[in-house]
């Protein structure tokens, strides 16, 4: 599991590589906790990239919850873009689909942050 | 060894309403159209081989109650549920009145929905039978006497014609019975439950129901991939959505498809049979989360093909 970040038009965007799963989700955590510390009101949003992940799991899924949930009660904005085919599919058998913000491409989620790059 | 399930719906008994019997006949007829199904065979045929079972069928809305077949003497029973009642028909139409018994009941926990069906456990108004509830809980016994007490039943608990016997068993521990090596695990939910594996004629069953996984929770996985490891067959209450057993029903006591296939694929087990349905999810509802779940499994698996299933009433497997 590795993570890159970047700055697009009002937007971070964090990117995660690999594999979110029982073995990778601590790493990912701990990557991503400084750029949901930032996201507050009045931030820039935080898309998450997640077209280089290729495997997530239930534990993968829950720390997604736990950086939305966070996220929230800063009255940041959190959106995640560019699912795999296979990932999608996790969110929509287990329902997350429900709970985030998903668009198709990083891109798309920039047009929606009011600003393209 | 057989599994029969007699009762598969979690929390409450539901039946079947008017109006989703009319769905089934709408599906079922315009699927006919453009068929020449003149005979009993062809319409047969149509049946089985192009309904799907949440058409043809359904899961049935008995609560928790499995019996497992031996062939031995002395007979299984995995909880109490409201699917007692037709087990106890079966066990009258199979051995008569005339023939003392031995049943063991094993039971997860003593909610309403595990222990309704008792009362109503035909075998327990026949004199000479024995009974023997073996439970983990120090409040088993109060549990099925209080249910039968006045004012909530006719029959007081003390006036069933069987011998009835209470078996306090230690969780973690293995014990011997009636030809069954049986291991009870406590499990997280409010007032606590107990999963059991047992272990018979070369074969596994494990049976875990009214459990909630703590997702994130390392020791706990471990703990229950090692409680499931290669078994035959694990019967997982797979009542949530994931997202929605995290969340909203967070601390309900249930747990998820998702996890249920997750820890079997760990555990290497052989067959993961979705139970405990939500009473909230009519057939097709059922139908889909089973076929998703395959689609899970599928797209996750890693060198080992689980089996999934979903359980209904009536369903008979052969480990
Ligand atoms: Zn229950
Ligand atoms: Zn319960």
């Amino acid at each position: 599991m590795q993570l890159t970040a970047s700055t697009r038009s009002a937007a971070v965007i964090v990117a995660p590589v690999g594999r979110i799963d029982h073995a990778g989700t601590e790493a990912f955590a701990t990557a991503l906790k400084p750029y949901l510390d930032r996201c507050r009101a009045g931030a820039d949003a935080l898309i998450i990239d997640m077209g280089g992940v290729d495997y997530i799991s239930s534990v993968g899924l829950r720390a997604l919850m736990v950086a939305a949930k966070q996220v929230e009660t800063q009255a940041g904005r959190i959106a995640l873009a560019a699912l795999s085919p296979m990932v999608r599919e996790v969110f929509e058998i287990s329902r997350f689909d429900l709970l985030f913000t998903i668009y198709g491409s990083v891109d798309e989620a920039l047009g929606d942050q009011g600003g393209r790059s | 060894m057989k599994v029969r399930f007699w009762g598969t719906r979690g929390s409450i008994p539901v039946a079947l309403t008017a109006p989703e019997i009319r769905r089934k006949l709408v599906v079922a007829l315009l699927g006919c159209v453009g068929r020449n199904l003149a005979t009993p065979e062809a319409i047969e045929r149509y049946i089985d081989e192009e309904l799907g079972f949440d058409v043809r069928g359904t899961f049935g809305g008995h609560s928790s109650c499995v019996e497992l077949d031996t062939g031995g003497a002395e007979h299984l029973i995995f909880d109490m549920g409201s699917g007692a009642r037709p087990l106890g028909q079966s066990f009258l139409q199979r051995h008569g009145t005339g023939a003392p018994q031995t049943y063991h009941i094993f039971m997860s926990h003593v909610h309403w929905d595990h222990i309704m069906g008792f009362p109503f456990f035909a075998p327990v108004y026949i004199q000479g039978n024995r009974i023997v509830i073996h439970g983990c809980h120090a409040v088993l016994e109060q549990a099925f006497r209080r249910q039968q007490a006045a004012p909530s039943f006719p029959v007081d608990f003390s006036q069933l014609a069987a011998t009835i016997e209470f078996d306090r068993l230690e969780p973690g521990k293995r014990h011997s019975i009636a030809g069954l090596t049986i291991t009870p695990k406590l499990q997280r939910h409010e007032g606590d439950s107990y999963g059991y594996r047992v272990e018979a004629q070369g074969k596994c069953l494990v049976y875990t129901t009214d459990s909630e996984h703590k997702v994130g929770d390392v020791d706990e996985r471990a703990a229950f991939i090692e409680f499931f490891r290669a078994a035959d067959l694990v019967i997982f209450d797979a009542m949530y959505a994931l997202a929605d057993a995290i969340s909203v029903k967070a601390d309900w006591g249930h747990s998820s498809n998702i996890v249920g296939v997750e820890l079997c694929q760990a555990a290497r087990v052989r067959c993961l049979c979705m139970y405990h349905h939500e009473p909230a999810y009519d057939d097709q509802r059922i139908a889909q989360v089973l076929q998703e779940t395959r689609r899970f499994e599928e797209i996750t698996r890693d060198g080992h093909r689980l089996e999934v299933i979903s359980a209904y009433d009536g369903l008979e497997l052969e480990l």
